[in-house]
């Protein structure tokens, strides 16, 4: 079999260093107000972002059971704050929209 | 008397939280070593991928890419623009990680994947550092048990099954922020403003896939300052 390890390695390395880095520069550094306010909104536009993406990108046969089982999950965690059951009762409701739409 | 809460006790606590990240990465690991496996990768090479690079997402593409003949080069600059996302991330956590000390920050970094950071932001009461260990370790031994499982015996999973376990960690994304959207209007109002900001990037196509991630955090954090400064109200 062919190896890979070359570019697993480049890999590795080009994943690591953006997780390293601002950790490394930002620790026990006193940023100020402004920024550390910018840094604090990054959750929620990030997660924001990745939801839309995961929309955007699944393919046709996907599209419905996700935005169930997304939403579901968001209004479950609203009104209960169940994480665990909430991502459990989304996966379930995508898993029986996706037998019964194929 | 206010007694510190015991070990054993913080433990159950900080299993208790990743529970969806174990649950979720489990599944979508052996979905990854199968499909490695069918790429005809060794079960070295498969299991290091996941041990070294640990990101989900970047992973597949590669798979997908080296069955594509696409040369190692362009697949490491892809991996690079495709996880320049968690650069947002881990600057976000050294607010949250401040106090712990300077030596656990490369072992720390190592862990930032979109699932551990989400977990971690929304729950900054509980943050400590073995909390953050725990939650870490537990991830990362669910993708790489998951992936090296796959690789043995990934048929037995239906594709239907997969596919669901797969909207798991976006219905996590989801179950994570709808509840801080009834702490305060703006976090709903930079909500919506993210996914616009994005949806209108993703349709533009002025950036390619990874990058495009990158900017709309950026664009969308700034015009939600703007907001907070504007409104004169914290979050």
């Amino acid at each position: 079999m062919k190896s890979y390890l070359l570019l697993i390695i480049g890999m590795a390395i080009v994943t690591y260093l953006p997780r390293l880095v601002p950790l490394m520069a930002l620790t026990n550094r006193k940023v100020n107000k402004k920024v550390e306010d910018f840094l604090s909104l990054i959750p929620y536009t990030s997660l924001s972002i990745l939801i839309a993406r995961g929309i955007l990108t699944s393919n046709d046969e996907m599209i419905l059971a996700s935005i169930v089982g997304i939403g579901a999950a968001g209004i479950i965690s609203y009104i209960k704050g169940n994480l665990v059951l909430s991502v459990l009762s989304g996966i379930l409701l995508s898993f029986i929209v996706l037998n019964i739409t194929i | 008397m206010k007694r510190i809460k015991s070990f054993k006790q913080e433990i159950r606590d900080s299993i208790v939280l990743t529970l969806p990240i174990i649950i979720g990465y489990f599944p979508i690991a052996m979905a990854f070593g199968l499909l490695s496996k069918n790429t005809s990768l060794s079960f070295r090479d498969t299991s290091l991928l996941s041990l070294l690079v640990y990101a989900g997402a970047s992973q597949f593409m590669a798979l997908d890419l080296i069955s594509a003949g696409v040369s190692w080069g362009s697949i490491i600059l892809a991996t690079f623009l495709l996880n320049l996302r968690h650069m947002m991330m881990s600057a976000s956590l050294a607010v949250e990680f401040k106090d712990f000390p300077k030596k656990y920050i490369p072992l720390l970094s190592f862990g930032i994947t979109d699932e551990t950071f989400s977990v971690i932001s929304f729950n900054k009461d509980k943050i400590n550092l073995s909390f953050v260990l725990i939650l870490n370790l537990l991830s990362y031994a669910s993708w790489n048990i998951g992936t090296m499982v796959g690789y043995g015996v990934g048929e037995i999973l239906p594709a239907s099954l997969q596919s669901s376990l797969n909207v798991g960690l976006y219905a996590m994304f989801a179950a994570l922020l709808f509840p801080e959207i009834k702490k305060s209007k703006n976090i709903l109002l930079i909500s919506l403003i993210a996914v616009i900001v994005y949806v209108i990037l993703f349709y533009s196509k002025l950036f390619s896939s990874g990058w495009d991630i990158i900017v709309a955090v950026i664009i969308s954090s700034l015009l939600g300052l703007k907001l907070i400064n504007n409104s004169k109200e914290e979050l």
